[in-house]
This record gives structure tokens, C-alpha cells and sequence, in this order.
């Protein structure tokens, strides 16, 4: 398998190979890969691409799939123009 | 900013009919909906369901999404919309952000939230696996029905869980050549009788087999399929090439829970359930107070349940915000024995065994 032309993460053009020479070097996290490719971190925000991740991650580390740590969701759940958060800044304490 | 009694993401079946029990009880919403209308998946569903009458057995999706929304507009004075509106972030203090369709961006805070945002298509990893007229089998259902584009002329369906099976046949009556299903399990996933009708019509369905690669240049033009031993492994010399100008990827569906993860729900990754799903209690509570969830985002399973699940969960709300349904007890009991009834048997299996071990309960 040409690992270089399977895409993991559309968004951010993540492929299985860049996910696994991660792994060579020793990230083997999710929320390690995700600071170092950007896998999971487009717009879609891994709702394509987590579970193969995780799936990768199980079977390099060989532990089953329910035990990988899964990563941390953060806000914006999607692109937002800095311009629209501006615009809506109030103080409201 | 906004403040709102019930604050509901996702305007599909669950959050429907949430709406519609919590306006019975006397509790006012506000539906949040990423399209440009409420109804979700059902509406581009041309098919008739099966279940009970109870679940409007016999009725095509498209005209099951009808009777929810007219349902609710029974109760104009308490559901209220906002379409076409983003819900980008659920925080710990019931504060929800929002963008509109012109990038407004801004807060409501809730007393409870409802998240019934459903799930989204899984995707498969292959060799070229982003050339255009490789799709998820939904949004070739989306495209056909709701839009009326075809996706391509030859098509190959990787999957035989009811949607692909479903959407293979919809492809045929389009006028759409389906080459082949194929189904990487042993068995057919979905109902003989979705899988009769396809073969009726000539469509072989090949299991133990998956998509090995895709090829072309610029947009697919064919795949290479690959038989499967009983442990997933490539058979070698199995390859055999299929020129196709469209690949539905039909592997099943994921809850979309990013939100729940975001505001600090405990999450378990529970795999007949479709993924990572919330952990919550009997009354369809997340481990952070007063936000609830019904549907998909808590385990995939069909419309019917998620219809069920979202009448129950209204009829909880309510009560929890002390405006108790003057039917609570009796209509708990039935939507509960609802549930019950569509989990039995053998397709529910695998829904009831996901959820024993959600609720870390032995598996009976």
C-alpha cells in the first residue's frame, strides 16, 4: 500500500504515512499527532478523521480500540471570522 | 444575551419531537439548525419505514419529517427556530455560541440543553481515497433526493448496512448502474428484504470484500477490490479491477459528539454504539447537569428510536425544569416500552449490548 496516498484528514491533507512516521518518533497520542500534523484540527474538526486515527493509534500500540485516549474538543467547533467574534465582544461580567 | 428555557441542538427527528413533549409540558424552546430546514436525514429518506405504527411504519421518511414539523407548529407560541445557524461552542456555564448564515456570531445562555445533532459517515482509508466521486453513501442519498443530482453512471457501494442497501437500490431506480455492493463482514448487514430487492433487480453482493485502492486522473475512473480472510486480512491474488466513475462508502455512521466533548462530558468509546458517545444515565443526562442528549449522538440506531428517544427525553426536561407533562407517568412508560420493542430481536442486538456496556452493566 502507497501509505503516502491514503488520505486520513481531507482537511488538513493528513496521510497515513505522515501519521505513521509520527508514530516512529514516538507521538503515539492523539493529542500529540494533532500539535505536530494538524490531523482532526480543519474545519470539520475530526468528525471525519478520529475514529481512523484512533483505529491507527490501537493497532500501533497494540491495545484495543476502547482503551485508546481519545482527544479533547476544543472551541470554535468550526472556522468563525475573527471580524464576526469582534463585532459581538461586550462586557458582560 | 438570549436566555432560553430549552435550548435544542439540532433540528432532526429527536430534537423534533423533544420539542413538541417539552411544549405539552410547558416548556418553551429554541431549535438550533445547521440547514436551511428542520427535519433532518428524514427528508431526503424517500423510502418507507418499517417498526410499528407508533413510529409511523408504512410512511416514507420525507412525509415522517412533515408530520414532526407540523407537530411542532402545533406549539408556534413555545418551539421556536434559528436555521441555517451553527452552533460553534457549548460551555460548562450553559452558555452556547452560535454563527448565522451571514457569520453573525452570538450567545444564548440555557436552563438545559438538548444535544441531538445526530451523526456523520464514516470514512474508509484506501489508496486515493480523496478523488472526486468517492462519496459517503448519505450524501449520495442527499444529492439524489433532496437536490436531484445523480453522483455518476457506474457505481460501486462499499457496504450492505440498510443505507447502502437502500441507497443502491434509490441509485437503480435513478437509472444509475450499480456494478457491485460489497461488504467486508461475512454476512449482509442490513434487512433481506432491502437485500431481496436489490438482487432482483441483477446487483450482486459480494462479501468477505472491501475496496483496496481507487485510480484515475483528476476524478475516479476505477477501484480494485480485494477479498478478506475471516481475520480482515487481503487474500493476495484476490484483486480484481472495476471501472466506476462513483464509489458510495457505506461503513456506517459515527455520532457526532464533538460537543459534548467540548463542554466536559465523560466520553466511552463504544464501538457498537458507532464511536465516542456520552456517558449518561437513564434519563439521557451527560455526566454535566442538565444537558441531556437524544438520537444518534448517543448511539446509532434508526430515525424511529431517535423519534422515541426524543420524546422521552422532552417529557424528562420538562419535569426537570417543573413543568411535569399531565400524561408524564403513563406516556415514560410507553416511550420506554417503545424503545424496548424496537431493541429487541436481532437487529438490536448489537444497540443493546452497546449500551450495557456504556452503563458499565454485564451483558446479559
Amino acid at each position: 500500500m502507497k501509505k503516502e496516498d491514503v488520505i486520513l484528514c481531507r482537511c488538513e491533507d493528513v496521510t497515513l504515512k505522515q501519521l505513521h512516521d509520527c508514530f516512529d518518533e514516538g507521538y503515539t497520542t492523539f493529542e500529540e499527532v494533532k500539535r505536530i500534523l494538524r490531523i482532526g484540527m480543519g474545519p470539520c474538526q475530526a468528525s471525519t478523521c478520529s475514529l481512523l486515527v484512533q483505529r491507527e493509534i490501537a493497532k500501533y500500540t497494540k491495545q484495543p480500540l476502547d482503551k485508546v485516549k481519545t482527544h479533547v474538543i476544543r472551541p470554535l467547533i468550526t472556522g468563525v471570522p475573527l471580524g464576526s467574534i469582534a463585532k459581538e465582544a461586550k462586557d458582560e461580567s | 444575551m438570549k436566555h432560553v428555557d430549552l435550548l435544542i441542538i439540532g433540528g432532526g427527528p429527536s430534537g423534533l419531537a423533544a420539542a413538541k413533549m417539552a411544549a405539552e409540558s410547558g416548556v418553551s424552546s429554541l431549535i438550533i439548525e445547521r440547514d436551511t430546514k428542520v427535519g433532518g436525514q428524514l427528508v431526503k429518506q424517500t423510502h418507507m419505514f418499517f417498526g410499528s405504527e407508533k413510529q409511523y411504519a408504512k410512511t416514507r421518511g420525507i412525509n415522517i419529517a412533515e408530520i414532526l414539523i407540523n407537530d411542532c407548529k402545533e406549539h408556534d407560541d413555545k418551539i421556536s427556530y434559528m436555521t441555517e445557524t451553527t452552533v460553534v461552542g457549548l460551555y460548562p456555564d450553559y452558555v452556547v455560541t452560535v454563527m448565522d448564515r451571514n457569520h453573525k456570531y452570538s450567545k444564548i445562555k440555557a436552563n438545559t440543553i438538548l444535544v441531538a445533532t445526530g451523526a456523520s459517515e464514516k470514512v474508509l482509508a484506501f489508496e486515493n481515497n480523496d478523488l472526486p466521486g468517492i462519496y459517503g453513501a448519505g450524501a449520495v442519498q442527499t444529492l439524489m433526493n433532496v437536490h436531484g443530482v445523480l453522483p455518476g453512471q457506474d457505481v460501486v457501494m462499499v457496504g450492505s448496512g440498510n443505507i447502502g442497501l437502500i441507497v443502491s437500490y434509490q441509485l437503480m431506480q435513478a437509472g444509475v448502474n450499480v456494478k457491485r455492493v460489497i461488504e467486508a463482514a461475512s454476512v449482509i448487514g442490513g434487512y433481506k428484504v432491502h437485500a431481496s430487492k436489490l438482487k432482483r433487480l441483477g446487483v450482486e453482493i459480494t462479501t468477505n470484500m472491501t475496496v483496496k485502492s481507487a485510480q484515475g486522473n483528476g476524478a475516479l475512473e476505477s477501484i480494485v477490490v480485494q477479498k478478506l480472510d475471516d481475520d480482515w486480512q487481503f487474500i493476495p491474488g484476490t484483486e480484481e479491477e472495476i471501472s466506476v466513475d462513483a464509489l458510495c462508502i457505506s461503513v456506517g455512521l459515527s455520532p457526532l459528539s464533538n460537543l459534548l466533548s467540548m463542554v466536559g462530558c465523560e466520553m466511552k468509546y463504544v464501538s457498537a454504539l458507532g464511536g465516542n458517545v456520552p456517558v449518561i444515565d437513564h434519563s439521557h443526562e451527560t455526566t454535566v447537569p442538565n444537558i441531556f442528549v437524544a438520537g444518534d449522538v448517543c448511539g446509532v440506531e434508526e430515525a424511529s428510536s431517535a423519534i422515541v428517544e426524543g420524546y422521552y427525553v422532552g417529557l424528562i426536561i420538562g419535569n426537570r425544569l417543573g413543568k411535569t407533562h399531565p400524561h408524564y407517568e403513563r406516556l415514560i412508560q410507553d416511550f420506554t416500552q417503545q424503545l424496548d420493542n424496537l431493541r429487541s430481536g436481532p437487529f438490536g442486538e448489537k444497540t443493546r449490548s452497546g449500551l450495557a456496556q456504556l452503563r458499565g452493566e454485564q451483558h446479559a
